[in-house]
């Protein structure tokens, strides 16, 4: 077991861990963060992005001990006094998610997105997606949810 | 001064399922933890077929947080219906005991062998390499058609046979029809085998319910209604012992419409330990463990005439259904053979199908089940008919259209369509394609020789949907009736409860049946919660498949809140003391007709009846009504897509430039969810016809076993959709509405591979398989060029080459 401590959308927490745990794993059982999902074993899915330092990681191929001493930040951490994110309220306006369960993945791969590449072309938003998968939506409305928030009128 | 009251249906309402979702706050069975909860994981068969000769969990069970392990024999009289199957399709069906533990012999790649027991997920998994198996390996079938041959190793020795069953419909004079034609296109299809993939893979908590007898069960299903009354025939537990709960479900598309093994199991380890257990599973499990879909070789022969119109159709169908029946395996391809004339009219048909066992993962539904294969069939040998006539493919399916009827008119299969429009759909499909235009653009592609070719391919489809009237179920050998239920209530507050037998998992029931509920009452969407996937909740319900929501489910909503209102209408009477028949209901206000100022609220009705201290004589208190639904016919909503595709002739890769699909499901609820559904369709039919494909080697190993092989399209790979619509309603219902959940799926699977073939066919294609993958493509042009060659010596000029001077093409 290791000591590790990290910040989990801005509250700080402190766990012994195995040393093979993955972080998603950390997240949810330990941590009790439901909004950061798995959809594969293979790191193809994205269900479980999330922010460590703030660039968008899949926390299933971070170990708990490599996120010792980060900062994550999870779909759940990122409303405001209660407002949501611009990336949420876009998704919930563009449609852009049916069942929901890619979903904090998705919103967290386009706030990293949009951070690195503040105005970028359909072709750039759909391949940074690349690593999230979505089975509901066919992207079209996740790609307008992004293209919101980055200002462009669809 | 009055105001129209708001109509909400129709408009796109956002969805009141999202602020959960957005926000991390969903509801996922895998997100649940109770006190004392343990998990479990499974040995799983690393054989397709073979003799478990030694198995002891002993070692498991000594390592450190291993709480119990059992085998298939230890939990045998826990589950004496093993996995059932939900449809007797023929008298003579062969149907295997599959048991949700393995005693003797393994039958496919993932069939559970053992079962471990732990205080968490890793410690559960760690311990199955301390469970000892021994196999003796048997011999494999994987392939259906050698599965049938005399001689085959058979996947059930005690079957005598690996045929589960054979049936034949007819209608008509086919032969008579084959023997006037001027022309007979034969054709070969495969639908290969996919895997469903929903992005929440499976995962279920089972304990005990505090304080009485009876059960609680949490999973990832489509279908809790169903998984109650199927699991107590599994388990022998009454079925009144049983809640299931569907909670937030991340996707089903069909997979999750099924009772599964590790759900009995997990059920019945619940029981056994007095403990809650929770199973959830890892992606690579879930592609051996969840059904996989299609799988059938199509045999399909059309006959016609010199100018183009159908005469007949002969089809003969092999089934590939692994290696047990789950729920419905047998019904989904039988359920898809009246749908092979499509949209079309002719005299004669003749369909006959084969369910076939092989060692691997059963089949069943997949997004459209039975209907996706049949139109991929008719419209590709509608394709090929049209190349064969040198007919415009539009002009071709045009001409054979069956109807158009407002009402019941009868396909060449003897099913009754509700009502069919095509010819509208299609044009307004070819002006905003602007067909003309791609053809154009396509002639000039191919006389300047560009490496990148242009394809465009049309589908015009229909699908059966509404599932459905009982009285037609039960003549499929299905179960159980396919009626909805709801029940709709205004509380002394105001405010509405609409409890549904539906189960969403995506859909946004609790938005579209807010909006209906909303206009029948004259309240607003935000008035109405939406219960539902709670069988204690829900008492009664058929749940969520086969695009039946909104036709059976949504219908019965609406027809209960009328109920709500018509019982409301008799207490405003009493309280305007007027007649009856006087009063006026609009807005959410009883009115007496010609004295507008004499009125009352439907609230001020609901505390009213609430109270129950004044009320007419004979009048129960409370505003709640229920209805069950079950409907006339089933609902066969139809449309018109196109998907234009380039082709690079180098390379072999497919890009979709462009997909227009005009769809008609009668009057849409909600035109955002809607598209969406469309969207997603569209491109899980895109997916079957470019890129998936579950592969299986012939020892009967899943090759694309994880998501690393299984290629599901990103973003990258797909498309933006344009949509039109014409609305067609069903006669089959008062909202006239077909469903629109499978659509997508149906037309866009044969107009993406038209497409590529319309690309390719000046090169001398006529024929693709699915998926039309680079490697597949680019080996296709070079046997096209091959053959070309080869028939023209010396000559290579690819572009020159046509449908007469290609041999061995695509008909007789």
């Amino acid at each position: 077991m290791r000591r590790i401590q990290m910040t989990v959308d801005g509250k700080p927490h402190v766990a012994d861990v195995e040393p093979r745990l993955l972080l998603i794993h950390h997240l949810r059982e330990n941590l009790g963060i439901g909004g950061a999902h798995v959809g594969c074993d293979t790191s193809n899915c994205g269900a479980c992005t999330v922010l460590m330092d703030g660039e968008s990681i899949k926390s299933c191929t971070v170990l708990a001990v490599q996120a010792d001493g980060r900062e994550i930040t999870t779909v759940q951490g990122i409303a405001e006094n209660g407002e949501w994110h611009p990336m949420q309220t876009a998704f919930h306006e563009q449609h852009g998610l049916q069942c929901g369960y890619c979903t904090p993945g998705m919103i967290m791969a386009s706030i990293s997105l949009l951070k690195e590449n503040p105005n970028p072309s359909e072709h750039e938003i759909r391949e940074a997606l690349e690593g999230n998968v979505c089975r509901c939506t066919g992207y079209e409305n996740i790609i307008k949810a992004v293209q919101q928030v980055a200002g462009q009128a669809s | 001064m009055t105001q129209a009251p708001e109509r909400y249906m129709g408009g796109g309402v956002p969805r009141k399922e999202d602020p959960a979702l957005i926000t991390g706050k969903a509801n996922w069975t895998d997100n649940i933890k109770l006190p004392g909860m343990l998990h479990i994981a499974f040995v799983r068969s690393p054989f397709a077929h073979a003799k478990v000769t030694h198995l002891d969990v002993s070692g498991a069970l000594e390592q450190p947080g291993v709480v119990a392990a059992y085998t298939g024999a230890d939990l045998a009289d826990e589950w004496p219906g093993g996995v059932p199957c939900g449809a007797q399709v023929a008298e003579d069906m062969k149907s295997p005991f599959f048991p949700p533990i393995v005693t003797d012999e393994v039958n496919q790649l993932g069939d559970v062998v053992a079962v471990v027991v732990a205080t968490d997920r890793y410690t559960a998994t760690d311990a199955l390499e301390f469970v000892e198996v021994d196999y003796e390996p048997l011999d494999v079938v994987v392939d259906m058609e050698e599965a049938i041959k005399e001689g085959a190793p058979l996947v059930h020795e005690d079957l005598g046979t690996n045929a589960c069953f054979n049936a034949v419909m007819a209608n008509g004079d086919v032969d008579a029809a084959f023997e006037k034609a001027d022309v007979v296109v034969k054709e070969r299809y495969i639908q290969q085998r996919v895997l469903p993939t929903p992005i929440e893979p499976r995962a279920t908590v089972v304990y005990q319910e505090p304080g009485r007898q009876g059960y609680v069960m949490y999973t990832a299903t489509q279908v809790p209604h169903l998984v109650k009354v199927v699991l107590s025939l599994s388990t022998g537990v009454p079925e009144n012992e049983i809640r299931i709960v569907a909670p937030d479900v991340g996707g089903g598309f069909g997979a999750k419409l099924n009772l599964y093994r590790e759900e009995i199991v997990t059920f019945v380890l619940s029981r056994k330990l007095g403990v809650p257990i929770k199973w959830n599973e890892a992606r690579s499990e879930n592609y051996l463990g969840m059904i996989h879909g299609r799988d059938q070789i199509q045999d399909i022969e059309l006959a016609a005439t010199s100018d183009g119109k159908l005469l007949g159709m002969r089809v003969k169908l092999l089934d590939d259904f692994g290696a047990y029946l789950q729920l419905l395996t047998p019904l989904i391809g039988l359920g898809g053979v009246g749908m092979f004339p499509g949209v079309y009219d002719f005299e004669a048909f003749s369909g006959e199908i084969t369910g076939v066992f092989t060692n691997k993962t059963p089949t069943d539904a997949y997004r459209g089940a039975g209907r996706p294969e049949a139109a991929y069939a008719i419209e590709r040998a509608m394709d090929s008919l049209a190349r064969k006539l040198n007919m415009d493919p539009a002009q071709l399916r045009r001409k054979n259209f069956i109807g158009p009827s407002e009402g019941a008119i009868t396909n060449p299969a003897g099913l009754e369509y509700d009502s069919m429009n095509l010819e509208p759909a299609l044009d307004k499909l070819l002006e905003l394609a602007d067909y003309e235009g791609l053809r154009r653009e396509q002639q000039q592609r191919r006389e300047s020789n560009d490496p990148v070719q242009l394809g465009i391919g049309l589908s015009t489809y229909t699908e059966i949907c509404g599932f459905g009237p009982s009285q037609a179920l039960a003549g499929l050998g299905l179960g159980g009736g396919g009626w909805e239920m709801s029940n709709v209530r205004m509380l002394v507050t105001g405010k509405v409860e609409v409890a549904t037998g539906t189960s969403p998992h995506g859909q946004g029931h609790e938005t579209s049946w807010s909006q209906i509920a909303a206009d029948a009452l004259g309240v607003t969407p935000d008035d109405v919660v939406v219960i539902h996937g709670d069988t204690a909740s829900v008492p009664f319900g058929r749940d969520t498949y086969g695009s039946r929501s909104a036709p059976v489910g949504g219908v019965a909503v609406w027809q209960a809140a009328n109920k709500v209102v018509e019982k409301a209408k008799k207490l405003a009477a009493h309280m305007l003391e007027a007649a009856e028949g006087d009063i006026e209901f609009e807005g959410g206000r009883f009115s007496v007709a010609g004295s507008p100022d004499q009125s009352v609220t439907i609230q001020e009705v609901a505390g009213q009846s609430y109270l129950g201290a004044d009320l007419p004589e004979g009048m129960e208190p409370t505003l709640s009504e229920s209805v069950v639904f079950d409907p006339p016919n089933f609902t066969f909503p139809f449309g018109a897509h196109l998907c234009v595709t380039e082709v690079d002739t180098e390379t072999g890769k497919v890009k979709v430039r462009d997909f227009f699909a005009v769809d008609d499901c009668g009057p849409i609820i909600n035109p955002t969810i809607a598209a969406g559904q469309l969207h997603g369709g569209i491109a899980q039919g895109l997916a079957q016809a470019l890129y998936e494909e579950a592969v299986y080697d012939e020892s009967g190993n899943l090759v694309t076993g994880s998501m690393v092989d299984y290629l599901i399209p990103g973003a990258p790979e797909l498309p933006n959709y344009t949509l039109e619509h014409t609305v067609t309603p069903s006669p089959t219902n008062p909202l006239g509405v077909k469903g629109i959940g499978e659509a997508g799926t149906i037309g866009s699977t044969p107009a993406a591979i038209n497409s590529v073939i319309d690309a390719l066919s000046h090169l001398g294609v006529k024929h693709i398989d699915m998926p039309a993958l680079p490697f597949n493509v680019w080996s296709t042009i070079q046997e096209a060029r091959g053959r070309s060659a080869g028939t023209r010596t010396g000559d290579s000029s690819v572009a020159q080459a046509t449908d007469n001077t290609t041999p061995g093409g695509e008909s007789l």
